[in-house]
C-alpha cells in the first residue's frame, strides 16, 4: 500500500494545447493516504475516468508529476507501478478457469506455483468463490466475474492501489449492496489505498471515507459525505450530491436576512458577498419544512416512492421540492420553511461561510 | 424468429432459388446421371451402375491427385493462416494508417484468378519473366516448367500473395472488436505480449478464425484456375490437382462417366472434410470459451 | 388494451416466460420491474411481436395480433442502447417514423417540432446524433418513438447507460410526457426506486412470471409474496423466521410479543417475516415498538441518510435512517420496529395478512 500524490497534474487530449478549454484536467493537486477509501464522483467528461487512468499509468498527464510514497512514478509503465484496476465491463481471460484468471498475474511475474497456489486460494476464500475454482470464468454472471476481475487485484498482496472505474454499472441492485458491503469489509480487514470513480453518488458516498467531486476538469470539493451533504461548497455539490438535488433560489442578501421576491427569509448568520456577484440561496428538499406558516407554495406534484414523498412545486416562481416523510399529511394550504442548518449562502455559486 | 415475418421475402429470394436451380441443382442432376451410366458419343447411353466409382477409387490416377491437392491444403492453411494473424496483429488499430492498409490489403483480392494466374505466368518466366530472370540471375536455377518444387513454390508463393489479404482482414475485425479495458487489464496483470495474444486476442478471434480457415481450405481444396494458367497440371502431373484431372478427364478424354463419378467423389470429399473442421473447431470453441 | 393470456414462451430447455397473463389499458404506465435474466426483455419482445409465444395469446384492442410481426403491430421500441440513425440529422431521425407512414410535409413538421420540445431537443434539431451527449441521444430515441403515436411504447431500461443524475432528471420528466401521450407504456427496469418514482403500475417478474401486478405503491406496500416483497426492496428487505403459538409472535433468536391486532388473524405455525429498511428506527416511535438488540456490522453513509448494516441473530439486516449516524463496527445497539407494519409470509412465501397502515 501507498501514499499516492497528484501534483499539479494537468492533462489535455491535444497534442498542442492552448486555452484553459483544451485540458480535459484542469489542474489536479491532491494527495490520497495510504490506507484510504476514496471516491471520484462527478459526471461524464467531468475527467474522472482520465484522472483514474494517470493514476494507472494508462495515461501520461501532459502536466505534472504522480509519486506513490514519494517516488516520482510519472514515467514508469502500468504494470511496474504496482496498481490493480477494475474496469466498468467485467475482464476476464474466456480460456482460463477462475483459479487460473487468478494465478494469471503472479504467474505473468514468476511467481512458484506454490506461493501461487496458497495465495489464489486465499483470494477464492475472501471474494467467496472457492467452490467454483475449477469452473470456467467464461460462463459466470456479470457479478461473479466482477468479483474475478477484482480478485486478480488482491492476489498480489504487494499492490499499491486499487482503483475501481465504475465496477458496479453492470450489477443488479441486489448484487450491487453485497458487492458493496464486502469491498467495504476487505477494506477495512486490509487497509488498501482504494480510488473508485463513479456517476452514482449512493456508490460514492457509501464506499468511501473521502469524496473528491470533479466537474469540467477540476476538483470543486473534498470532503466527507456528511461535509458534502450539508456543507456543498459549489451549487454543483449540492446539485449533484443528494437526490433530488439541493434548491437553488436567487436571493438579495441584507445581513442576516435573504429577500426572495416579496419574501424574507431569516438566515442562520450574516454572509457579505464581493460587489457585483450573483448570490443565492440553497436548500436541500430534506431541510424544506412543509406546514401551516411560512412562504405560500404552489404543489405541483406529490411522488410517493415508498420511504418518504417528494412534493415538487414553487415559491415565489422559484422550483423548489421538499421531502416528507412516510406517514405525514400536506396540508391543504402549504407553506414551507427552512430548517435554519440546512441554509448555505453562495456568492457566483461558491459558498460563502457565515459570520457569527 | 421462428416464423417468416412477411410473405413477400419469398418472392425476393425466388429469382435467386431459380438461378441456383440452373446452375447447381440441375448440373448436379446431370452428374450423378453421367456418373451411372456409359456412353460411345450419338446420345447413346448404357448403364453402368457403379462402376466408374470402382474404377476411380480404385486408379492411382485418383489418389495421387488427391494426396497432391491435401498436401497443398495443408500448406496453404499452415502458411496463410499464422501470416494473416500476424499481419492483423500488426496493422495500425486508428489512424490515417488503417484506411491505407485496408486498402493495400483488399487490391489482391479484387484480381481475377486468371489474371492473377497470367501475372505470376509471365512474371516467373525465365526468359521475359521479371521474377524469373531475377532469380537466374541471382545464381539460382529455377525454372517452374521443368523443375516440380518451382512449380510448386510458385503456385503457393501465388495463392498466399492472393488470398492471405482475406485472413487478414477477417481476423483485423475480430481484432478490433475487442474492447481496450482488456489490454488494459493485462498491462495491469502485468501479461507478456505472446499472453496478451494467447489469452486475450486469439479467443476473441476465434470465430473469424474459424471462417477464415474454412474459406480457405474450401478454396484451396479446389484449386484450378491458377495451376492450370500457369503449369497446365505439369511437369508431368506434378501439379495436375483433382481439379484439373477431372477437365482433363471430362473435355480432353471425353470420359464423361469417370469424370462425373469422380467429381461425386470429390464434392462428398470437400464436403465432409468442410464438415469435420466444422465440428471440431466449434466443439473446442465450446470448449475454450467463445 | 393490450392483454396477454397465459403467454408462455419455452427456448431449448429453458423457460423465458412463464404462463403470463396481464391486462394493460390505454393511457397507463406499466413498469416491469425484476433482476437480470427475470424475463422483462423476453416479455417485451414478445408484447412487441419480435418473438412468438409458445403458448398463449395476445389481444390489441380485441384483435388477436399472438403472431402477427412487429411491422403491422402499433408498437414502438426504445432500447438502453441509444439507437438513432447515424446520417441523419435529429430532425430526421424523430421525423422517420411518419415520412414511413407517409404523412404530409405540414403534420411532420407540426409532430417533430412538438416532439422535441418536449424532449428538450429544439436547438440540437440540426445535428447529427453521434455529436450529442447520451442523454440528448436517448431522448431523441424517445422523441422518435413518441412521433409514431403508436398505440404501444416499449422502454427497455431506458435510462440504464445514463449519468445518474441524467437519469433523475429524465425520469422526473417521463411520466408528464407519458400522461400527454395517451397511449400504453411499458417500461422495464430493474431498480425498485425507478418503479417508484415512476408510479403506474408495476408487474413484479421472477424467473420469467409475473410475481404481482397493481398500482405501484400498492405492490411495493402490500406485496403478495416474499419474492415480490425482496424484488421491490432497494435495500434489500430485511427478513426474519418467526413462530406463531399462543397469541405471540416469537422470533428467531428469542424475541416474542403479543401478535399485533392490525395484522389481523394469524394461525398459528411457522412464519417468515419481513420489513422496510426505514422501518427500523433508533427512537421508539410508538409504544408497541419493539426494541430489538443488535449488532452493528458496517455503516454507509450518504450525507442524507445513513445505511446501518445489523446482525440480528442468525439475520442480516439494514436500517435506512436519516442524517448522519456514526456508529463503531461491532457495537451493540438497540433499534426500534413498529410490529403493526411486518409483513407476514407463511412457508410458502405467500402473504398471509396485509401490514397495517400508519396514516398516510
Amino acid at each position: 500500500m501507498a501514499r499516492i500524490d497528484l501534483d499539479h497534474i494537468r492533462h489535455s487530449y491535444l497534442a498542442n494545447p492552448l486555452t484553459d478549454d483544451d485540458f480535459a484536467l484542469k489542474e489536479v493537486h491532491h494527495g490520497f493516504a495510504e490506507g484510504g477509501a476514496y471516491a471520484l464522483l462527478g459526471p461524464s467528461g467531468c475527467g474522472k475516468t482520465s484522472l483514474l487512468n494517470i493514476i494507472s499509468g494508462l495515461v501520461q498527464p501532459s502536466r505534472g508529476r504522480i509519486l506513490f510514497d514519494g517516488t516520482d512514478v510519472t514515467h514508469m509503465s502500468t504494470e511496474r507501478r504496482n496498481i490493480a484496476q477494475v474496469f466498468q465491463f467485467p475482464v476476464i481471460y474466456d480460456t482460463m478457469s477462475v483459479y487460473d484468471n487468478l494465478a494469471f498475474p503472479l504467474r505473468n511475474r514468476g511467481v512458484p506455483e506454490a506461493d501461487i497456489s496458497r495465495r489464489v486460494n486465499e483470494t477464492l476464500e475472501i471474494i467467496g468463490l472457492a467452490e467454483r475454482a475449477r469452473n470456467r470464468a467464461r460462463g459466470l454472471t456479470a457479478d461473479l466475474k466482477q468479483k474475478i476481475s477484482l480478485g486478480r487485484g488482491l492476489v498480489r498482496s504487494d499492490v499499491n492501489a486499487i482503483l475501481f472505474d465504475e465496477p458496479l454499472t453492470v450489477i443488479d441492485p441486489h448484487m450491487k449492496w453485497q458487492l458493496r458491503s464486502q469491498l467495504k469489509e476487505l477494506h477495512k480487514r486490509f487497509g488498501y489505498t482504494m480510488v473508485y470513480v463513479t456517476h452514482d453518488q449512493t456508490e460514492a458516498l457509501t464506499f468511501a471515507d473521502t469524496v473528491v467531486v470533479m466537474f469540467e476538469g477540476q476538483i470543486v470539493q473534498i470532503g466527507t459525505p456528511a461535509e458534502l451533504f450539508e456543507r456543498p461548497s459549489h451549487t454543483f455539490v449540492g446539485y449533484f450530491i443528494g437526490s433530488p438535488g439541493m434548491n437553488v433560489l436567487p436571493v438579495t442578501l441584507d445581513g442576516a436576512v435573504a429577500r426572495l421576491g416579496s419574501r424574507s427569509i431569516d438566515l442562520p448568520g450574516a454572509a457579505i458577498p464581493a460587489a457585483g456577484a450573483k448570490t443565492e440561496l440553497g436548500v436541500r428538499p430534506e431541510y424544506v419544512r412543509i406546514g401551516a406558516s411560512g412562504l405560500p407554495m404552489q404543489v405541483r406534484a406529490v411522488e410517493d416512492i415508498g420511504r418518504h414523498k417528494i412534493v415538487r412545486g414553487s415559491i415565489e416562481g422559484c422550483e423548489l421540492a421538499a421531502i416528507v416523510p412516510e406517514g405525514e399529511g400536506i396540508p391543504a394550504d402549504p407553506h414551507v420553511s427552512f430548517d435554519p442548518r440546512g441554509i448555505n449562502i453562495y456568492a457566483d455559486s461558491w459558498r460563502l461561510e457565515p459570520r457569527a | 424468429m421462428e416464423r417468416t415475418l412477411n410473405n413477400k421475402a419469398w418472392f425476393l429470394v425466388l429469382p435467386v432459388l431459380v438461378l441456383v436451380a440452373f446452375s447447381a441443382i440441375i448440373p448436379l442432376m446431370t452428374v450423378v446421371n453421367y456418373s451411372v451410366q456409359d456412353t460411345f458419343g450419338n446420345n447413346q447411353f448404357f448403364w453402368a451402375g457403379l462402376d466408374w466409382f470402382e474404377d476411380v477409387l480404385g486408379s492411382d490416377r485418383f489418389w495421387n491427385a488427391l494426396g497432391r491437392n491435401l498436401i497443398f491444403s495443408a500448406i496453404i492453411l499452415a502458411i496463410e493462416v499464422p501470416l494473416g494473424i500476424y499481419i492483423a496483429l500488426n496493422m495500425p488499430k486508428k489512424g490515417w494508417g488503417v484506411p491505407v492498409c485496408l486498402v493495400l490489403m483488399a487490391l489482391p483480392l479484387l484480381i481475377p484468378w486468371n489474371v492473377v494466374g497470367t501475372i505470376w505466368q509471365v512474371f516467373g518466366r525465365v526468359d521475359i519473366g521479371l521474377l524469373g530472370r531475377t532469380l537466374t540471375a541471382l545464381g539460382i536455377d529455377y525454372n517452374y516448367v521443368q523443375d516440380p518444387l518451382d512449380a510448386w513454390v510458385t503456385i503457393i508463393v501465388m495463392d498466399v500473395w492472393h488470398w492471405t489479404s482475406l485472413v487478414v482482414l477477417l481476423c483485423y475485425a475480430g481484432l478490433v472488436s475487442i474492447p481496450d479495458a482488456y489490454y488494459q487489464a493485462a498491462k495491469i496483470d502485468g501479461a507478456s505480449r505472446w499472453s496478451v495474444f494467447r489469452f486475450i486476442q486469439l479467443p476473441k478471434m476465434g470465430r473469424v478464425l474459424l471462417i477464415a480457415v474454412l474459406l480457405r481450405f474450401m478454396d484451396s481444396f479446389m484449386i484450378y484456375t491458377e495451376p492450370f494458367v500457369v503449369t497446365g497440371g505439369g511437369p508431368g502431373n506434378e501439379t495436375t490437382f483433382l481439379s484439373i484431372d477431372l477437365v482433363k478427364m471430362a473435355i480432353g478424354q471425353f470420359d464423361v462417366g469417370p469424370a462425373a463419378a469422380m467429381s461425386l467423389v470429390y464434392f462428398l470429399i470437400v464436403l465432409s472434410l468442410s464438415w469435420v473442421f466444422y465440428t471440431v473447431m466449434t466443439n473446442q470453441g465450446q470448449e475454450t470459451g467463445k | 388494451m393490450l392483454e396477454l393470456k397465459n403467454i408462455t414462451r419455452i427456448v431449448g430447455a429453458e423457460t423465458h416466460i412463464d404462463n403470463v397473463s396481464l391486462r394493460l389499458e390505454r393511457g397507463t404506465l406499466n413498469v416491469l420491474l425484476g433482476p437480470t435474466l427475470s424475463g422483462k426483455t423476453s416479455l417485451m419482445r414478445l408484447m412487441a411481436g419480435l418473438d412468438k409465444p409458445t403458448s398463449g395469446s395476445i389481444t390489441f384492442d380485441g384483435t388477436d395480433v399472438t403472431g402477427v410481426p412487429p411491422q403491422k403491430r402499433d408498437v414502438a421500441m426504445v432500447f438502453q442502447q441509444f439507437i438513432n440513425y447515424p446520417t441523419m440529422t435529429v430532425y430526421e431521425n424523430i421525423a422517420s417514423p411518419m415520412r414511413v407512414a407517409g404523412a404530409s410535409r405540414q403534420a411532420i413538421d407540426a409532430a417533430v417540432q412538438r416532439a422535441a420540445a418536449l424532449m428538450k431537443l429544439t436547438p440540437y434539431l440540426e445535428r447529427m446524433p453521434l455529436n450529442l451527449s447520451g442523454g440528448q441521444q436517448q431522448r431523441c430515441a424517445l422523441a422518435r418513438a413518441i412521433v409514431k403515436n403508436a398505440g404501444l411504447v416499449l422502454l427497455d431500461e431506458p435510462l440504464a447507460n445514463l449519468d445518474y443524475k441524467l437519469r433523475e432528471e429524465l425520469r422526473a420528466e417521463l411520466p408528464r410526457i407519458f400522461a400527454e401521450a395517451g397511449t400504453i407504456f411499458v417500461y422495464a427496469t430493474t431498480e425498485p426506486s425507478e418503479a417508484l418514482l415512476l408510479a403506474g403500475n408495476t408487474a413484479t417478474l421472477s424467473q420469467g412470471r409475473v410475481t404481482q401486478f397493481g398500482p405501484t405503491i400498492e405492490v411495493f406496500r402490500r406485496p403478495d409474496d416474499l419474492i415480490t416483497a425482496q424484488t421491490f426492496s432497494d435495500p434489500p428487505l430485511n427478513t426474519i423466521a418467526m413462530h406463531k403459538a399462543a397469541g405471540q409472535f416469537r422470533l428467531e433468536g428469542g424475541v416474542a410479543f403479543p401478535a399485533p391486532a392490525a395484522l389481523g388473524e394469524v394461525p398459528d405455525g411457522h412464519y417468515t417475516i419481513g420489513f422496510q429498511p426505514h422501518h427500523l428506527g433508533l427512537a421508539r416511535t410508538s409504544p408497541e415498538a419493539l426494541a430489538l438488540q443488535t449488532r452493528v456490522t458496517a455503516m454507509e453513509i450518504t450525507g442524507s441518510e445513513s445505511f446501518v448494516h445489523l446482525g440480528f441473530a442468525d439475520a442480516s439486516w439494514v436500517m435506512l435512517t436519516p442524517g448522519v449516524q456514526e456508529f463503531a463496527v461491532g457495537q451493540q445497539l438497540e433499534v426500534f420496529l413498529d410490529p403493526r407494519l411486518l409483513l407476514v409470509f407463511d412457508s410458502h412465501g405467500r402473504a398471509v395478512t396485509a401490514p397495517g397502515r400508519l396514516a398516510a
